[in-house]
């Protein structure tokens, strides 16, 4: 018999820390879409009324990965990951073009974006994987879960989707610093060099010349730098560097408002809040963020066993990744990849995404007194 | 009992090992947020000016040029509106392109619109591309605007002269700003594209009728569309001339010329005031104003007319017979002669080998200064200039405004030349040779004059001696406080003569008109002094030939200068008609038009009216 002792108090202090973080850091990114769309004109229902209707949407999918225990999600991995699969093969046959790269399928009036949901059933799958049997060897530590991550990544990279790609990369790392490698000198190595990865990439990519990293990027990415010369990377970094301290107010970004920085409600939202809010606001918005990531890595260090624990590092690891190179791209420390900021860029898919994996990291956690036999 | 327990050790490392991570973020976080300070708090305020700049565009706006009127305020010159291109290059994304694109819109030439791209000067200022696009052309862009990135069409003043060709020389022309021009000081506030004054009193009084260039600054987007004011600093329109030519009488004399090449100046001898200015052939100010093809600048630079040369303050001719007139004043002053000692004439004049011929072969018998001066003797005045010297005859000549500027605030006047020992040594490196002097007391030589100077001339002598420098601007209006301000006249200075000299002198030009070589210009409605001369074009004295038979361009210019009415000058001529022949006939007459028309449009009691505002 199973004797289930789930958490039944309802919700308790770290909860309401964990939910008040997340809806402080939509609220924010509701505020900068709507202030950087606010004044474009056009049939189409405003931008901060859609993201409303995904997080909305996103706070079902949230609920729905809280309820249903994470042991039997898990068990979902597998088929789950096939159907990504498909509909990854079906994108690059069917999909919705824009920006020169093949990333939605079309849903009626909506189109969503696979690769973003890849990136939770990918967690699922390794975390599935290592905790359903000791495994034993550097084949089954290393390789086999590589070989687990392939299919997905390669179908996502000949979207071409780059950000989403290193999404996946790193996702498998992470697992593999959790678990996969077995000697600790190695794991501190390998998270190091994850760690350093991006400025490490800033000295080799620094040392390039232009045309190089043009044709590179243009090889990797057609999205990067459609306007020439960094174009993208510049106005960017005009938008944060103009902020200052303390900001232009809200609605007062020229260089979101005017348009000459691109994508501002979707992978650059940051440098909108960022011209608005200054570097006080910027603060803030990172204090949020790490103190989401804390409460995250709470959870996967109190986690019951080890599927719990793999799943919530995983979760943890990936919006680590998401902000960090996000801020780091917008900000001119790495190349541009489109990476979206995790609960502020606009964007349905990454939306429902984002807080269906915050939803299973909750899970995690109320379900860490109850016990299995 | 199988899942959890067995990988209790690993869930133990595992956890441990997510201590390592959250060191790992905070470093990651740490160096986030010192790359945020450094760009916001380090390099802020230079990203702010970035910011700025990037979304503030400065507009020139071009002042209103001033408006030209005449004495009596027709207006002359004014401005009307027109659609002008301008590109900003920091807004554009591909020049090559753009340039392909304008040049298929409105058919310019793409080299043309490369090589205004490429000039030099801030890219965040929207340069001309093409003035004066017609309507169609100007919607055609506005049309486009989407696929043309940082092109603006911008309504503008353009020059306009209603008159056309009326005082094209008096009034000149205006253009763009020359790259020579940029670099000189008087232009230092102006930049590429600035209309100035390249002609007439457009340029020599540039500085007044210009005005000061205002300048706004517009917030604008990402595709470089005007969003919205910041500032505007409003452009000073430039200030109104009134000018002392009455329009009416210009376009009197200019008629007169007709398709012939010469000129006619009118001046009031007793201000020194222009009242026409007439120089054919002329121009269309309005075609100069605007950007001339090369071929159309070639075609009217070569044109054998050579219309854009003033001839009346530009053109240098012999005087021939008028400079008599100053001769006249010289004998009498210098005692070479008395009023009434006389030279006898037969028709020519020895001087060592050479004989000088005068205009009648059969001679004027015995001549005194009024004879000499009614029938324009030239063997008394051979005397005169043999027994005075050519150093006194070039002393009095400068002293009725020969051989140096008038003064007329007109650019690049001309001096003509009053030739002296002084100057030949100077000019030819080589001595002055007694014959020369024969030739030069008739006007021959190398004595040259303007119509002009010879204006101002007779008109000294009708004011008695004293003279003013021609003026052409009456009055400024200042368009800010609307202050008129007059122009004084500008009393030149004396010919120093005793009053009798120039009664004689007077009297007896009086009498060229009434029974000498000008009776054509004989008036029955005003008295009319005057001198003709007919001025040989070529160094050879000519066979005797009819002169139909001469080829135009060898046949003599003819001139005529006059005063009148005798009693009270009011009004001072000089006509020079090239290649017409004699200024008796073909001079003389013109003269007389311009005089009598003068007086029937004077009013009889107000002399001078005040300019309208």
């Amino acid at each position: 018999m199973i004797d289930r002792l789930t958490d039944n108090r309802g919700l308790d202090n770290f909860d309401y820390r964990f939910l008040a973080l997340v809806a402080a850091i939509l609220g924010i990114g509701v505020l900068s879409i709507h202030s950087v769309t606010h004044a474009q004109q056009g049939g189409v229902a405003p931008y901060y009324l859609k993201q409303l209707v995904w997080i909305f949407l996103g706070g079902v999918a949230f609920v729905v990965m809280l309820v249903s225990d994470y042991h039997r999600i898990a068990r979902l991995a597998y088929p789950a990951y096939g159907v990504v699969l498909l509909m990854l093969a079906f994108v690059l046959l069917e999909g919705r073009t824009s920006k020169g790269a093949q990333r939605w399928i079309a849903l009626g009036p909506f189109s969503f974006q696979p690769s973003e949901f890849a990136k939770l059933v990918l967690i699922l799958v390794l975390a599935h994987y290592y905790s359903k049997a000791p495994r034993v060897g550097w084949l089954q530590r290393v390789v086999l879960p590589g070989l687990l991550m392939l299919p997905g990544l390669l179908l996502i990279l000949k979207q071409p989707d780059l950000g989403s790609g290193l999404s996946f990369v790193a996702v498998y790392a992470a697992m593999l610093l959790m678990v996969g490698v077995r000697s600790k000198a190695l794991g501190v190595i390998l998270l190091f060099s994850l760690m350093l990865f991006p400025f490490a990439w800033e000295g080799v990519w620094g040392s390039l010349h232009d045309y190089q990293r043009q044709r590179i990027m243009a090889f990797v990415d057609p999205d990067y730098d459609p306007g020439g010369k960094g174009y993208h990377a510049l106005q960017s970094r005009i938008a944060i560097g103009s902020g200052e301290l303390m900001g232009k107010g809200l609605y007062g970004g020229t260089q979101s408002q005017l348009k000459f920085l691109p994508e501002g409600h979707t992978d650059f939202v940051f440098a909108v809040y960022a011209e608005e809010w200054g570097f006080l606001g910027v603060v803030l918005l990172l204090v949020l963020f790490v103190g989401l990531i804390w409460l995250s890595f709470e959870i996967a260090s109190k986690a019951k066993d080890q599927l719990g624990a793999l799943l919530a590092a995983g979760i943890t690891a990936m919006l680590c990744f998401c902000v960090v190179v996000n801020i780091g791209m917008t900000a001119g420390m790495f190349p541009i990849v489109g990476i979206p900021l995790p609960l502020m860029s606009y964007g349905g898919s990454a939306t429902i995404m984002t807080m269906a994996s915050l939803g299973l990291l909750l899970n995690v956690k109320r379900r860490r007194l109850s016990l299995f036999y | 009992m199988a899942t959890a327990g067995m990988h209790d050790s690993e869930l133990g490392e595992l956890q441990r090992r997510l201590t390592l991570l959250r060191i790992g973020l905070l470093l990651v976080v740490s160096l986030l947020a010192l790359r945020l300070w450094h760009l916001q708090i380090r390099e802020g305020p230079y990203y702010r000016d970035l910011s700025e700049n990037n979304r503030t565009r400065s507009v020139l706006l071009e002042p209103a040029r001033g408006l030209i009127y005449d004495r009596h305020g027709v207006l002359l010159a004014n401005n009307v509106p027109s659609f002008s291109l301008y590109v900003t290059l920091e807004d554009v994304k591909d020049r090559e392109s753009l340039t392909q694109k304008l040049s298929e819109l409105l058919g310019l030439d793409a080299a043309m619109i490369r090589k205004k791209l490429a000039g030099r000067g801030s890219k965040m200022l929207p340069r001309k591309i093409k003035d004066r696009l017609t309507l169609r052309d100007a919607t055609l862009i506005e049309s486009h605007r989407l696929d043309l990135p940082g092109v603006m069409i911008q309504v503008e003043s353009q020059r306009n002269y209603p008159g056309g060709m009326a005082a094209s020389h008096l009034i000149g022309y205006v253009g763009e700003i020359s790259p020579e021009q940029l670099e000189k000081p008087e232009f230092a506030d102006l930049h590429q594209g600035s209309i100035v004054g390249q002609y007439g009193v457009e340029k020599s009084f540039d500085r007044h009728v210009r005005g000061q260039a205002g300048q706004k600054s517009v917030e604008v987007d990402a595709l470089g569309h005007e969003k919205r004011m910041v500032s505007v600093e409003k452009p000073q329109s430039g200030n109104d001339l009134y000018l002392t030519i009455d329009i009416r009488l210009q376009k009197v004399a200019e008629d007169l010329l007709g398709e012939e090449s010469g000129a006619i100046v009118a001046l009031d001898p007793t201000s020194g005031d222009i009242l026409a200015m007439a120089s054919r052939p002329g121009f269309d100010p309005n075609v100069l104003s605007r950007e001339l093809t090369p071929k159309q600048w070639v075609e009217i630079v070569q044109n054998e007319g050579r219309p854009l040369n003033n001839r009346a303050s530009q053109g240098q001719y012999p005087p021939g017979s008028t400079f008599k007139v100053p001769m006249a004043v010289a004998a009498l002053e210098s005692n070479t002669m008395s009023p009434s000692s006389s030279v006898f004439c037969n028709g020519g004049y020895q001087f060592g080998k050479r004989v000088y011929h005068d205009w009648k072969a059969t001679g004027h018998g015995s001549v005194d200064m009024h004879k000499a001066l009614v029938h324009s003797c030239d063997v008394y005045f051979y005397t005169v200039g043999q027994r005075m010297g050519i150093d006194t005859m070039a002393e009095y000549a400068k002293a009725f405004g020969l051989g140096h500027e008038t003064g007329i605030e007109l650019p690049s006047e001309r001096v003509g030349i009053v030739p002296s020992t002084a100057w030949k040594i100077k000019a030819k490196k080589e001595p002055w040779l007694p014959g020369e002097t024969i030739s030069a007391a008739i006007g021959q030589g190398y004595v040259t004059v303007t119509p002009l100077q010879m204006a101002s001339m007779i008109g000294t002598v009708a004011n008695d001696g004293v003279s003013y420098r021609p003026r052409l601007v009456q009055a400024i209006m200042d368009r800010m406080t609307g202050n008129l301000q007059e122009m004084p006249a500008v009393p030149r200075g004396k010919v120093q003569a005793k009053p009798e000299t120039f009664r004689l002198v007077k009297a007896a030009l009086a009498d060229v008109v009434t029974e000498g070589t000008a009776t054509r210009a004989k008036s029955s409605i005003v008295t009319i002094a005057g001198k003709t001369g007919t001025a040989q074009t070529t160094a050879l004295a000519k066979e005797k030939k009819a002169e139909k038979d001469i080829p135009k361009k060898f046949r003599d210019h003819a001139w005529f200068v006059a005063f009148a009415p005798v009693e009270s000058p009011k009004i001072a001529v000089a006509v020079l008609a090239e290649h017409m022949g004699h200024g008796g006939s073909a001079a003389a007459p013109l003269a007389k038009e311009v005089i009598e028309t003068y007086m029937k449009l004077m009013p009889p009691s107000v002399p001078e009216e005040a300019p309208r505002s």
